[in-house]
């Protein structure tokens, strides 16, 4: 009985591994076990080459654990000495190859990947090309091609090849979005790094920021939205479209004095905090409040989201540098208003 | 006065026990607070600052003041028994590097109370963690008082050098020493190397930071990847610092309770050093993400993967050592069995972590993070426990309770696999580390509460463990010599606790397992290799505490020299560094003291030489 469950003990991790590797669980807006694109692919297949080595070597090594621990116990009246082994060259060299002999498996797709995936498509014409730039705590996307610049939400067309050269405005942060490549560093200028990703299927990923980057770190989320090319044409049309303020007058005249001294919307405003063109339309605000739409089945009313942050930003995101609207002067009125303004903004490219 | 005085190797391994326990509980604490937060999606049970706090805190107590120093109490308290020395070779500098430790770590710990603990991360990545980020005084605690400790750290890694360079038994040839002897060896070399790395980025930091320099600011034409290329310099091999002696342990424990020499010994020395020379080569593979380019990936990754070969040998030789053996469960024993599987799990997803593309997805979530607790916890603590459990009644004269061992055992390895194998489904699943919350719906929520669970048992595994060590304190010490019967090396040959001399004559030494080739020749104790004479003994002094005094007063007044306290004395004495010259008057004054005065030590005598320990 004693020995079945030790037999048991040591195989139930084991199948735990496989029957959740076989599930792939997770999202598949967000797993790296599912992944989206090429790239991410790519990095999946080299992952499920290493795990399928390495339980092989989990079996092997857990199934002479297992004997030894069984068979070998010290058993009543056994006093004899055992004897006394030095150690057995021929046994020695086997387990020296065979590791040796594993990671040269491994090594030679790993090495043929990181040449393949590390091409530099930062003049290729057929190519996207982004400049992302981190912030504590949001995400800048400028398109030098088009002259577009957005925040928190990334629009590419599918099937695209998409060129990112990152950079940050301030401290280190990482550039992921699992289902679609792997992370990259957001470096200062002088160590700007340069990768690439596509998505072939339409859809909206989850992206996070991957490297501590102070108190809001966990709330520096954003989306990337693979739309056809026909809808990013349109895009970018709507976004370089002259601005919409808000119709009443007075309130206009607000948000250009408190908000457009830092945000931009269309052509007006400025580059130091996010855009806010089309931001009604957006997947989330301010990147961690989710908003209701397709495949967001936890959001709220984009409405509700957009009063939430603005009348306590501190609450939202923890050290951010925006101020309270309220320090500004304004009146919780103005504030619903402006909200309202900005939860109706949307663009119209689907 | 006994304890600040001392210069004892055996009571210095005690004071390291202690304070590296303590650290080790407000390390454990910290993890808990953690794993409660995490405990469910958007949870505020601390904000956002505590948390980033908490996490580095929790990194840096547990790597620094935590496992260090409870290796250095087992290297203190074993190396010169196993190579029959009577002490280590500078007694002195062995309580030096105990206090500078202490302080060190009472001064990173004050900032939990003196505005602010450090909350860059425990790799401190600039400029996350330079003065514009973070304001409060938190970080320079972190340079300071890791400077200070780190000061201990190397002292302690020399010290272990020059013992077993010089003063090995008669006949101990370098290919008989005991494994774990061989590994301090082999770790001290490592710190001798890795700890001057952190010295100097600490030294960069600190001058940043509070002298206004710029080797990690842009604009001043700095570069924050230097620092991580700093960091890691010392960072990987300072993962080897922490592993190798856990090698040493398994190697003694296992061939101890198999009742069997271990297997392939030389491949096993062989191995060590081949762990320790590559060590030094990987360091880049904790930065693939950083944009090193494709060849620098390339050749990162492969040198990572090749530490998979002699990691394997030690594995295959441990097993092999079992074979044929008798196998006795003891607490210590199942601490060191379990180590296998659970440090071979970890060993293999540091092979998967080696492949640069699929790093760029592992690469800082909780993949890492399990991993790594794999190796530091599943590796290091368990392997920790097992030699305490091995060693207690020859540092104690006790044996602590079986029963409860057993049940440490069960409770922390249990809680171990349900706190850190889910989590690297929880990494794959894409979230990443160091993150205060997450959103619920992503599939985080059950796995992230399973983990808090086990990170709860593994709580109560600790606590049985206190609970052992007091009841057995109040038995009385009547521990045998060998108490477990099948000792192999020159420890078990002298009486539990040890005499303050240890050896009352220097054994000589015919063979690996030295005491174990006397005991196959029907013999009861080692054939001495002098007569018996008169021993001497070093002088205790108090100098090594008040120089570390000196220290921490000199660092509390550089941190705080820029400060406004709203007092004209106080701003008078931190502002034109008044305290910085107390303190390192004092520990100039003590170091003065300590080269004028010329104290020749004492001797015990034969008639003196009692067999039993006298102390506790």
């Amino acid at each position: 009985m004693m020995k079945q469950w030790q037999v048991a003990k040591r195989i139930l991790p084991l199948l735990a591994v496989f029957s959740l590797l076989l599930s792939a669980c997770g999202r598949e807006d967000l797993s790296v076990m599912k992944p989206q694109g090429p790239v991410a692919q790519g990095q999946y297949d080299l992952m499920k080459l290493s795990i399928t080595i390495m339980i092989v070597v989990l079996i092997i090594v857990f199934a002479i654990a297992a004997y030894v621990l069984i068979r070998f116990r010290r058993r009543a009246g056994q006093n004899e000495v055992p004897e006394q082994v030095e150690g057995n060259f021929k046994l020695e060299v086997i387990w020296t190859a065979i590791p040796l002999l594993l990671v040269i498996v491994l090594a030679v797709p790993t090495v043929k990947t990181i040449f393949a995936q590390g091409e530099d498509l930062s003049n290729d014409k057929n190519a996207v090309q982004v400049k992302v730039t981190s912030h504590q705590y949001w995400w800048e996307f400028t398109y030098p091609q088009y002259d577009v610049t957005t925040a928190q939400d990334l629009i590419i067309p599918t099937g695209k090849k998409i060129a990112f050269e990152l950079k940050t405005a301030d401290v280190l942060h990482s550039f992921w979005v699992p289902s679609l490549a792997g992370k990259m560093d957001t470096n200062p200028d002088g160590t700007l790094n340069k990768f690439s990703f596509s998505a072939p299927n339409e859809g909206v990923y989850r992206g996070k920021c991957a490297e501590l980057c102070g108190r809001s770190h966990a709330f520096m989320e954003f989306k990337v939205k693979a739309v056809s090319q026909e809808s990013f044409d349109k895009w970018v049309n709507e976004m370089k479209a002259p601005a919409v303020l808000p119709e009443d007058t007075q309130l206009a005249e607000k948000f250009k004095t408190n908000c457009l001294s830092c945000h931009a919307v269309g052509d007006q405003g400025g580059p130091v905090a996010p855009n806010l063109t089309g931001i009604g339309g957006k997947q989330s605000v301010a990147g961690i409040l989710l908003n209701q739409g397709e495949g967001q089945e936890d959001g709220n009313p984009v409405l509700d989201n957009m009063k939430e942050w603005l009348h306590d930003p501190q609450s939202v995101k923890p050290g951010n540098t925006m101020p309270n609207p309220k320090d500004l002067g304004l009146t919780d009125e103005e504030i619903d208003g402006i909200a309202e303004y900005l939860a109706n903004y949307k663009l119209d490219y689907e | 006065m006994d304890w600040i005085t001392t210069v004892d190797h055996k009571k210095i391994a005690v004071l390291y026990l202690i304070a590296g326990g303590f650290f080790f509980g407000i390390g454990g604490i910290e993890a808990i607070l953690i794993r409660i937060q995490l405990m469910k999606p958007m949870n505020n049970f601390v904000s956002a600052q505590v948390f980033n706090e908490l996490i580095t805190m929790h990194g840096t107590t547990m790597i620094f003041l935590g496992v260090m120093p409870i290796i250095f109490a087992v290297m203190n308290a074993v190396v010169p028994l196993q190579i029959g020395a009577r002490d280590v070779a500078f007694p002195f500098v062995n309580a030096l590097g105990f206090w500078t430790f202490l302080f060190g770590g009472l001064l990173l710990n004050l900032s939990w109370l003196m505005g602010g603990a450090p909350d860059a991360g425990w790799t401190s990545y600039t400029p996350l963690s330079g003065s514009e980020y973070s304001g409060t005084h938190g970080v320079d605690f972190y340079t300071i008082g890791l400077q200070i400790a780190g000061l201990g750290t190397l002292i302690g890694g020399i010290n272990f050098l020059a013992t077993i360079i010089t003063m090995r038994a008669p006949g101990m040839s370098y290919m008989r020493m005991p494994m774990f002897t061989w590994t301090t060896f082999i770790t001290s070399a490592i710190i001798l190397f890795a700890f001057p790395a952190i010295t100097v980025g600490l030294v960069l930091l600190t001058f940043d930071r509070i002298l206004g320099a710029n080797f990690f600011d842009v604009a001043g034409g700095g570069n924050p990847v230097l620092w991580q290329h700093i960091f890691w310099i010392f960072g990987h091999p300072e993962v080897y610092i922490l592993i190798l002696p856990a090698f040493g342990i398994i190697s003694e424990v296992i061939p101890t309770f198999a009742r069997k020499r271990l297997f392939g010994y030389s491949s096993m020395v062989f191995a060590t050093i081949l762990i320790a020379f590559l060590g030094f080569m990987v360091w880049a593979h904790h930065m693939f993400t950083t944009g090193l380019g494709t060849v620098a990936n390339a050749l990162f990754s492969i040198s990572t993967m090749l530490i998979a070969v002699p990691t394997g040998i030690k594995i295959f030789n441990w097993l092999f050592t079992m074979w044929g053996g008798q196998i006795r469960f003891t607490a210590a024993n199942l601490f060191a069995v379990g180590f296998v599987p659970t440090f071979v799990m970890g060993g293999v997803t540091g092979v998967m972590l080696a492949s640069a593309p699929a790093d760029f997805q592992f690469h800082d979530t909780y993949f890492v993070v399990a991993h790594f607790h794999y190796v530091i916890v599943g590796g290091l603590v368990l392997g920790l426990f097992s030699g305490l459990h091995y060693w207690w009644p020859k540092m104690f004269g006790r044996v602590l309770s079986e029963t409860l061992g057993k049940w440490t055992f069960w409770t922390f390895m249990i809680g171990f696999q349900l706190t850190f194998f889910v989590q690297h489904f929880l990494g794959l699943m894409g979230m990443q580390r160091r993150i205060v919350t997450y959103l619920p719906n992503q599939d985080f929520d059950l796995l992230n509460l399973v983990s808090s669970v086990g990170a709860f048992l593994m709580g109560v595994g600790v606590i049985l463990f206190l609970v052992n060590i007091v009841i057995t304190t109040r038995k009385p010490a009547d521990a045998p010599n060998d108490p477990w019967e099948d000792g192999r090396t020159l420890e078990w040959s002298i009486p539990s606790p040890p005499p303050e001399y240890n050896f009352k004559q220097t054994p000589l030494v015919r063979g690996i397992d030295a005491y174990w080739k006397e005991k196959m020749a029907g013999h009861t104790e080692m054939t001495p290799a002098e007569p018996v004479g008169s021993i001497h003994m070093p002088s205790a002094t108090p100098l090594p505490f008040v120089m570390s005094v000196g220290i921490f007063i000199a660092g509390l007044g550089l941190m705080f020299s820029k400060d406004d306290f709203g007092n004209a004395f106080m701003n008078g004495l931190f502002n034109n560094y008044i305290v910085v010259i107390i303190g390192l008057l004092i520990t100039f004054g003590a170091m003065a003291l300590r080269s004028l005065y010329d104290d020749h030590g004492w001797h015990i005598e034969p008639e003196d030489q009692d067999e039993k320990g006298v102390r506790t």
